[in-house]
């Protein structure tokens, strides 16, 4: 008998709408059909979404955590993306 | 309309919200059962959607039986105080599960059905059964599309779910004639516009079953002269010791409040 | 309802001498981060001892609520009116999606269910040894969810904090849905100690019986708790077991007084100078034979657990067969 696992599959909801899709868990399923039924029995049940992604894990690319230094860290000395760095005169500063 | 019209037509109308009530009471009932037993964890959640939806139409359909009924009884008396030959339901429901091919086989086919006679009585003159079937059409939709899904599943699955499903399909079969029988009640309930006649949903049933069935490479037995009865108050040996668990707390503990 | 497991896992040996580090950088990268208190992720490099307590931690978690929908699932059917009913059926159904949430957690850290779950089903694995005593009246779905899934929630709040991420956003979920069981289970009984005397007679008969399992939810006393060191230490295990236990007795007396019920405990008394209950002795060699399957149900949870797993293996082999179908369907079709 074929005793695989059904694949993994990760969960997105947007609890309402004007919201991102959120990653909430995952759960097993053999097909999309059922994936997406499936977290609507598994992550809605108290009303929590309004539209729901599912993808297979497999097909998710993470970034390498080793590599966390060269992607993000670059980024921090950048303070002039930010727009508290501009100091304006009191009159105009909620701009 | 003269009074014994009247009594006779009231009695049609709480007869027909019992055999939608009793026949999700029922069902319910017995997918609760797989709680804790299913295939996967995925479906032990599901199922228990199913059942939970099911209890909640019930609810519903014999609270408002028991107030158009006029003696006092709610819900509850109605679910854990009636005799085995007052329930309403159909055959098919009381049947015990089988295996998860029954189970979902059970589900497509009485949620199908359940389908056509909500859409049917969504403009009832019966303002408050209207109300309920437009809820509940929103849950047995879903429920429908689970179970369809599944049907395909194991019937275009491997040589023994597909043995086992359409197995299944050759012993159901048969109760669903039930749903489709003429009745002089339903007839006089559609003649007041409260209700639809279930004999007229036959067509829309079968066009919505029979193409999940072809997916699903399943054969649709040839017809037999088998008739169960259940919303007649006749039902099979599976009913009672049913209804002996669910009614238990009730029958032992009389006037206890829970 | 898993610690107590834990700590029984690592009294028994089966756990392997923590600190086989290979990488002292990563180590002290791991060890800093946990000393600020921050969360480690599933890809984040991580000490082997780390990831195994955490695997069998969380799946013996996973496990206990997966076990735990059997002794309340036995009254689904009989549940004395119809909301009841359905309150029941979705506290059992939230319980298998606690098991889920969790074994997902798990799974997350290079583990599969069906692995975990056969570790269950071959004895390798342990869960709350409080689902192996048997659900005799309808007071106990009460009880239990006062008293069970209350000393359930004293240890699981602290573990919305643990460093590992996506336990402890797991736990946040649980937490959140399982504070509803408490007060369900605690409304049930309210209805029955204001029925007939038959019915507060069950109630009292079912707190007799699950007052010191409950209490056993906790583990160990501290002292023979040999494990808490590391997990303390990495956040897996914030307050010790007398802690809680302490705790939870002290919020769940009033509750008893409230309720009108009294807890078998001759010996509880409050203790002023402390300013909390002192409690009687408690039968470690009663959970040490449950914990070692001679409970009530051991045999019968395991065996309904396993069968519902292998009579559901024709169903989850059909699925994939049909997906394979659809999948090589489509290609031809393009």
């Amino acid at each position: 008998m074929d005793r695989r696992e059904w694949p993994l599959w990760e969960v997105f909801i947007r609890s309402r709408n004007g919201l991102d899709h959120k990653h909430c868990g995952s759960l097993h399923a053999p097909d999309a059909r059922l994936a997406l039924q499936s977290a609507r029995d598994v992550y809605t049940r108290r009303q929590e979404g309004t539209s729901i992604w599912v993808v297979r894990a497999e097909h998710i690319v993470a970034s390498d955590p080793d590599a966390k230094a060269e992607l993000f860290d670059p980024a921090a000395d950048k303070i002039y993306r930010h727009p508290t760095f501009y100091v304006l005169p009191d009159d105009v500063n909620h701009m | 309309m003269s009074v014994a019209i009247a009594d006779d037509l009231r009695a049609a109308h709480v007869d027909y919200l019992l055999r939608l009530g009793d026949s999700a009471l029922i069902l319910g009932q017995r997918l609760s059962e797989w709680c804790g037993h299913a295939p996967v964890l995925e479906e032990d959640l599901a199922l228990a959607n199913v059942a939970l939806d099911l209890i909640g139409q019930a609810r519903l359909l014999l609270s408002h039986a028991g107030v158009l009924e006029g003696h006092g009884r709610d819900e509850d008396q109605l679910a854990f105080l009636r005799a085995e030959r007052e329930f309403r339901n159909v055959t098919m429901v009381e049947l015990p599960n089988g295996d998860f091919a029954r189970t979902v086989l059970r589900n497509f086919l009485f949620t199908a059905f359940q389908r056509e006679v909500m859409t049917g009585l969504q403009g009832s003159a019966d303002a408050a059964l209207a109300a309920i079937t437009v809820k509940s059409l929103k849950e047995t939709r879903y429920n429908l599309e689970h179970a369809a899904g599944w049907v395909v599943r194991l019937g275009d699955g491997t040589d023994e779910s597909h043995a086992r499903i359409q197995r299944a399909v050759d012993e159901l079969w048969p109760y669903t004639e039930e749903w489709f029988a003429p009745d002089a009640g339903d007839e006089a309930l559609a003649g007041a516009g409260i209700a639809l006649c279930w004999s007229n949903t036959r067509g829309a049933w079968t066009d919505a079953v029979t193409p999940v069935l072809e997916a699903a490479t399943l054969v649709i037995p040839a017809g037999t002269a088998f008739r169960s009865t259940g919303r007649l108050g006749v039902h099979g040996e599976h009913l009672g010791p049913l209804l002996s668990e669910m009614q238990v707390l009730q029958r032992t503990y009389p006037g206890a409040t829970w | 309802m898993y610690t107590q497991a834990m700590d029984i896992a690592a009294a028994r040996g089966e756990d392997p001498a923590p600190g086989q580090v290979t990488d002292a950088g990563y180590q002290a990268e791991f060890d800093a981060k946990i000393d600020r208190g921050d969360f480690i992720e599933p890809k984040d490099w991580m000490p082997e001892a780390y990831r195994r307590t955490l695997v069998r931690q969380i799946s013996q978690h996973a496990h206990s609520e997966i076990v735990g929908m059997l002794p309340e699932g036995n009254w689904i059917g009989r549940a004395p009116t119809l909301e009841r009913k359905a309150i029941l059926l979705a506290k059992v159904q939230d319980e298998g999606g606690h098991g889920l949430y969790l074994y997902a957690a798990a799974e997350t850290l290079g583990v599969s269910r069906d692995t975990l779950v056969e570790a269950l089903h071959a004895g390798r694995a342990k869960y709350s040894s409080i689902f192996n005593y048997p659900t005799l009246t309808w007071a106990d779905v009460g009880v239990i969810g006062w008293l069970v899934d209350g000393a359930a929630i004293m240890n699981q709040i602290p573990l919305c904090r643990c460093s590992y991420g996506p336990y402890a956003r797991a736990m946040i979920r649980v937490c959140r849905e399982e504070s509803f069981h408490q007060r369900q289970g605690y409304d049930l009984l309210l209805a029955m100690m204001s029925g007939t005397a038959a019915q507060r007679d069950m109630v009292q008969d079912a707190v007799n019986r699950w007052w010191w399992p409950a209490l056993m939810m906790f583990g160990p006393h501290d002292a023979q708790s040999l494990n808490s060191g590391d997990s303390t230490r990495w956040g897996i295990k914030r307050i010790t077991n007398d802690e809680l236990r302490q705790k939870f007795v002290d919020a769940t007396i009033p509750q008893a007084k409230l309720l009108g019920v009294t807890v078998p405990d001759p010996d509880l008394r409050w203790n002023e100078a402390r300013g909390a209950h002192d409690v009687g002795a408690i039968d470690w060699d009663e959970f040490w034979s449950v914990v070692n399957g001679n409970g009530p149900c051991n045999q019968e949870r395991l065996a309904a657990r396993i069968r519902a797993w292998e009579e559901g293996a024709w169903v989850r082999e059909a699925a994939m067969a049909h997906a394979a179908k659809s999948e090589a369907r489509a290609a031809g079709g393009r």
